[in-house]
C-alpha cells in the first residue's frame, strides 16, 4: 500500500474526527446519520464495486442488521453491542443463503433475482408483524441503547460510535482490496472466466465477497437501530436497494472513498431538496440517469482517471 | 355463497387481470425479446396510461362512452411517444448494455413516478367505465330434484368486465400477427439479439428499438386504459403491476410472446384463486419467491425451450 | 510411454450442430503439439472441452491418469493445466505484475521470473489495459508460465505479435519443454513447421490427420482441406 494512499484515507478519518468538535448541532447529526449510511454504501460497493455483483437487493441485509439488532433488544432485552453483531450476523448469514441461489445466475438475472429474494424478505416483515412490528416499525428499547455505560441517544456519543464504525469499514475495505483476496475479486469483475481459468474457485470467491459485502451492510443497518432507535419496514424496502447502488455509482464504483463521498453528496442534495418539494426521489431518479450517462465512473472514479491513476 | 360458485368468481376476476397482465408483460417480453434488455420502468408506463387515461376525460368531459374511446386512442400514443423519446435519449448512448440499461430505467421509473405526484397528486382517482351492465351469472348444481340451474346471489360480473377480456384478446391476437405476418414484425424479429447482423442487412436498427420500446410501453398503456375504470388511477400503482409482469415474463420464458400469455393466464387465474385462500401479502410472498427460484434453477422459464 | 492427456470418443453439440465428433487424442509428456486446421473446424471448442470451459456431449477426458470429463476447470488448474485465451483477456485495470501475482498465487518469485521471460520486467508496475496489443499477449503467456502448469495450452499465442517477438517466443517455449508440455493452436505455419514435434489436423470437428511436420505437410488430404476450405489461413 503507498503512503500516499494511506495518508489521504488517514486523513479523512482525522478529519471527520475533527468536525465534531467544530460542526454546528445540525450538520453533526446529519453527518453521523452519513457515516452510518456510508457503512452500508461500503458494504455494497464490496459486492458491485469490486466483485461486478449487481445487486438489487441489498436492503434486506441492511433490514437484516437493523431488525436483527432491533427484535433482540425488543424482544429478548439484549444490550447494545451482542445486538449489534446479532443484527451482523443476521446479515452475514442471509447473504450466504441468498448467494447459495443467486449467484447460480449472473448479469441482469443476477439484478432482479436479488431484487425479488429482497422483496420476499420485505413482504416477510410485513406478514409477520406481530413479531416485527411490520410497517409501523418499533422504538429500541433504551437498555438496548447504552454502551459502557453511555447512552447512544446522546448527541456526541452518536458521533463518535458512528465514526469508530465508519473508519473501521473504510479502512478495512481499503485492507480487504489490498490482500490477494482482494486482488482476486476486482480478477472477477474484470473478467471472470479468466479468473476461473487460473485456478480460482471463482463461485466460492463470489459467494465469500457477498458474505462480506451482506455483513457490512448489516453492520450499518445494526448501528443504525443502536443509534437512532427506530426500526421500520421502509429501510428493508426496495428503495434502500436503490439508494446503495445511487451512492456507490455517484461516489465512484470500486474506489474506496466513493462510497462516502456518494452518501455525502446525496444526502446534502436530498436534504436541500426536501425544502422545495415531497417529490425527492425525483433527485434520485435524475441523479441515476445522468450518471449512467455521463459519469459511470461517479466523482471519485472520475478523479481516479485524471490525477491518481493508482487510487485504490 | 357456495363454495363453487364463489371460486367461478375469483375465477372471473383472475382472468380479468390474466388479460390486463397479458397485455402489459407482452409489451415487456417485446422489449425483451427485440432489444435484449430489462425494462423496470415499464409499470410506470402502465401507470401513466391510467393517468392520461383520468385527464384525458376530465378534459374532454363528453359521454363516458366517447371519453373512454378518446382515452383509448390517446394514452397509448402519448405514452409510447414518451418512451420513445427516452430510448433515443437515454437507451441508445448507453448502447443498451445490459446492465446500465437497467440502472436507467431504475432512474426513469423514479423521474416519471415523482413527476406524476408533482403533476397529478397522491389521490386515487376514477374513470367513469364507458358502459357497466351488472350481469348475474347462473350456476347449475345436481340436487335432490336432478339438475338445478338457478342464479346464485353475488355471483356476478359486469360489461365492462368481459369487455376487458374481450379487448385483450383482440389486441393480443393483433399484435402476433403483426410480428408474424408484416414486414416490419419481420423486421423486429430478425433485428432479435443480433443487432450487428441486423445492421448489415441494412435493416434501420436505430428506429426499430424506438418503436419497439415506444410499442412496448404503448401495449402497457392500453392496459392502465382499461384498468382504470375498475381500479383507479395512482402514482403508485405501477409497482406491483411491474412485479406482476416480471413474474409473468419470467415464468413464461424471457422474450417469448406465447409463453407469456400462457403465464399471464395461469398467474392472472390462480391470484384470483389464491387470493381466495391466502391473505395478499402472504399470496405476493410466496409468488415472488417461486418466480425468482424459477430464475435461478430454470432460467428459460417454465414453458420455453432451451435457448436462453 | 502413458499420455499426460488424452481423449476418447469426444464430442460437442450444439443445439443439434456438431461443433466436435469423436475425437481420439493423445499428448506425449514432454512433446510440444500442434493443432491445426481450417477456420471454424472446430479447434478452440476441443480445447474448450480439454480446459473445462465446455461440457462434452459425449467421451472422456483425461489427464495424468485421472478422468476429469466432469471436473470444473479451476480444479483442472489445480491439477496443473493452463490455458491463455485466443482473444486478449489481461484484467485491464490491474498492474502487469499483479496481473501474473494472480496467476502465481502468491509464489512472488515466479512473478519475476515470468515477466523477465517475456521480456516484460520493466512494464512490471505499468496497467495492463494501457499496454500495446502484443504486449498484452506477452502478458498473457506470461500469465500461463506463472502458474507452472505441466500442460500449457496456447490458443493463438503469436498473433498480433512483431515479427522479433515471435522469434523470441519460439526460443521460450522450446526452453519449456520437457519440464511443460505444450498445446499449440496455431495459424502461423512457419511457427507450426518449426516447434512442433506433433501435428493434430481439424476438420469438420473431426481428426483428419495426425503425424510429424514433414508428414502432415506432405498429407494430400490436408491440402485438400486448406485448399478447399480457405488455404489462405495456412498462409498466414
Amino acid at each position: 500500500m503507498s503512503r500516499r494512499d494511506l495518508t489521504l484515507h488517514l486523513g479523512l478519518v482525522a478529519v471527520l474526527f475533527l468536525l465534531h468538535f467544530i460542526l454546528p448541532a445540525y450538520h453533526h447529526g446529519v453527518l453521523a446519520r452519513i457515516m452510518v449510511m456510508a457503512v452500508y454504501a461500503i458494504g455494497y460497493n464490496i459486492a458491485f464495486g469490486y466483485t461486478g455483483l449487481l445487486s438489487l437487493g441489498h436492503a434486506m441485509f441492511f433490514g437484516a442488521g437493523l431488525y436483527g439488532m432491533g427484535l433482540a433488544g425488543l424482544h429478548y432485552g439484549v444490550p447494545a453491542f451482542p445486538a449489534f453483531l446479532i443484527g451482523t450476523a443476521c446479515g452475514a448469514a442471509l447473504a450466504f443463503v441468498v448467494g447459495l441461489l443467486a449467484l447460480r445466475t449472473e448479469g441482469v438475472s443476477f439484478m432482479i433475482v436479488t431484487l425479488m429474494f429482497s422483496q420476499v424478505a420485505y413482504l416477510a416483515l410485513l406478514y409477520f408483524g406481530a413479531f416485527t412490528h411490520g410497517d409501523d416499525g418499533f422504538v429500541v428499547p433504551d437498555a438496548s441503547r447504552t454502551l459502557m455505560g453511555l447512552s447512544l441517544s446522546d448527541e456526541g456519543t452518536r458521533y463518535l460510535v458512528a465514526w469508530v464504525l465508519f473508519s473501521g469499514a473504510l479502512l478495512g475495505s481499503l485492507w480487504l482490496i489490498r490482500q490477494p483476496f482482494g486482488r482476486v475479486l476486482i480478477a472477477l469483475r474484470e473478467n471472470e472466466e479468466r479468473a476461473r481459468l487460473l485456478g480460482y474457485d471463482t463461485k466460492r470467491r463470489k459467494l465469500a465477497a457477498l458474505v462480506i459485502s451482506g455483513a457490512v451492510s448489516a453492520a450499518s443497518g445494526a448501528a443504525y437501530a443502536a443509534l437512532f432507535g427506530y426500526v421500520g419496514a421502509t429501510f428493508a424496502g426496495v428503495q434502500y436497494s436503490i439508494f446503495a447502488l445511487l451512492w456507490v455509482l455517484l461516489g465512484g464504483a470500486g474506489t474506496v472513498l466513493g462510497p462516502f463521498v456518494g452518501t455525502l453528496f446525496m444526502f446534502y442534495l436530498i436534504d436541500l431538496a426536501t425544502g422545495l418539494t415531497d417529490a425527492y426521489m425525483l433527485i434520485a431518479g435524475v441523479a441515476l440517469v445522468g450518471l449512467t450517462l455521463f459519469a459511470p465512473q461517479g466523482i471519485v472514479g472520475e478523479l481516479r482517471r485524471r490525477f491518481w491513476k493508482d487510487l485504490p | 355463497m357456495d363454495f363453487g360458485p364463489y371460486l367461478m368468481l375469483a375465477m372471473l376476476e383472475g382472468a380479468v387481470l390474466a388479460a390486463v397482465l397479458a397485455l402489459m408483460a407482452s409489451g415487456l417480453s417485446l422489449v425483451f425479446g427485440v432489444m435484449r434488455v430489462v425494462n423496470v420502468a415499464h409499470g410506470e408506463f402502465y401507470m401513466l396510461g391510467a393517468v392520461v387515461a383520468w385527464a384525458v376525460t376530465t378534459l374532454l368531459g363528453a359521454g363516458p362512452v366517447l371519453n373512454f374511446v378518446a382515452a383509448l386512442i390517446v394514452a397509448p400514443l402519448v405514452v409510447g411517444a414518451m418512451a420513445a423519446a427516452a430510448d433515443m435519449v437515454i437507451l441508445k448512448r448507453l448502447n443498451y448494455d445490459p446492465e446500465r440499461t437497467i440502472v436507467a430505467t431504475i432512474g426513469l421509473l423514479y423521474i416519471l413516478q415523482q413527476l406524476t405526484l408533482m403533476t397529478y397528486g397522491a389521490d386515487a382517482r376514477p374513470v367513469v367505465a364507458p358502459f357497466n351492465e351488472r350481469i348475474a351469472l347462473p350456476w347449475v348444481e345436481w340436487g335432490d330434484k336432478g339438475l338445478s340451474f338457478y342464479f346464485p346471489w353475488g355471483l356476478s360480473t359486469t360489461s365492462y368486465k368481459l369487455f376487458v377480456i374481450a379487448a385483450a384478446v383482440v389486441l393480443i391476437a393483433a399484435l402476433k400477427l403483426f410480428m408474424a405476418k408484416t414486414r416490419a414484425g419481420l423486421i423486429m424479429r430478425a433485428t432479435q439479439g443480433d443487432r450487428e447482423m441486423a445492421t448489415a442487412f441494412g435493416v434501420p436498427v436505430e428506429r426499430v428499438y424506438a418503436l419497439v420500446f415506444g410499442g412496448g410501453a404503448a401495449l402497457a398503456a392500453l392496459a392502465g386504459v382499461l384498468i382504470v375504470p375498475i381500479q383507479q388511477a395512482h402514482y403508485l400503482m405501477g409497482g406491483d403491476a411491474l412485479l406482476l409482469s416480471f413474474i409473468v415474463v419470467i415464468i413464461g420464458g424471457l422474450g417469448s410472446l406465447s409463453g407469456t400469455i400462457v403465464a399471464a393466464i395461469l398467474i392472472g387465474l390462480s391470484d384470483g384463486i389464491i387470493s381466495v385462500f391466502f391473505t395478499p401479502t402472504l399470496a405476493k410472498m410466496i409468488a415472488t419467491l417461486a418466480v425468482a427460484l424459477v430464475l435461478v434453477f430454470r432460467p428459460q422459464g417454465l414453458f420455453g425451450g432451451t435457448s436462453r | 510411454m502413458t499420455a499426460i492427456l488424452s481423449t476418447s470418443g469426444l464430442g460437442k453439440r450444439f443445439d443439434g450442430l456438431r461443433a466436435n465428433h469423436d475425437i481420439d487424442f493423445a499428448l506425449a509428456p514432454g512433446e510440444i503439439h500442434a493443432l491445426i486446421g481450417p477456420n471454424g473446424a472446430g479447434k478452440t471448442t476441443f480445447v474448450s472441452m480439454l480446459i473445462g470451459r465446455l461440457a462434452p456431449s459425449e467421451g472422456t477426458i483425461r489427464f495424468d491418469g485421472r478422468d476429469v470429463t466432469r471436473m470444473p476447470a479451476h480444479r483442472r488448474v489445480a491439477l496443473g493445466m493452463a490455458y491463455t485465451f485466443q482473444i486478449t483477456s489481461v484484467f485491464g485495470r490491474l498492474s502487469c505484475a499483479e496481473n501474473v501475482a494472480l496467476a502465481a498465487r502468491g509464489r512472488d518469485a515466479d512473478v519475476q521470473r515470468a515477466l523477465e521471460r517475456v521480456g516484460l520486467a520493466e512494464r512490471a508496475a505499468e496497467i495492463a489495459g494501457d499496454l500495446s496489443y502484443g504486449h498484452q499477449r506477452l502478458l498473457e503467456i506470461a500469465m500461463g508460465l506463472a502458474q507452472r502448469p505441466r500442460l500449457l495450452i496456447l490458443d493463438e499465442p503469436t498473433q498480433g505479435l512483431a515479427e522479433s517477438e515471435v522469434a523470441a517466443f519460439k526460443q521460450l517455449i522450446r526452453a519449456l519443454v520437457p519440464d511443460t508440455t505444450i498445446l499449440l493452436i496455431e495459424h502461423n505455419m512457419s511457427v507450426v513447421m518449426e516447434l512442433a514435434d506433433r501435428i493434430t489436423v481439424l476438420n469438420f470437428g473431426e481428426v483428419l490427420a495426425q503425424g510429424t511436420p514433414a508428414q502432415i505437410h506432405d498429407n494430400p488430404a490436408v491440402q485438400a482441406a486448406y485448399l478447399g476450405t480457405g488455404g489462405q489461413d495456412a498462409e498466414d
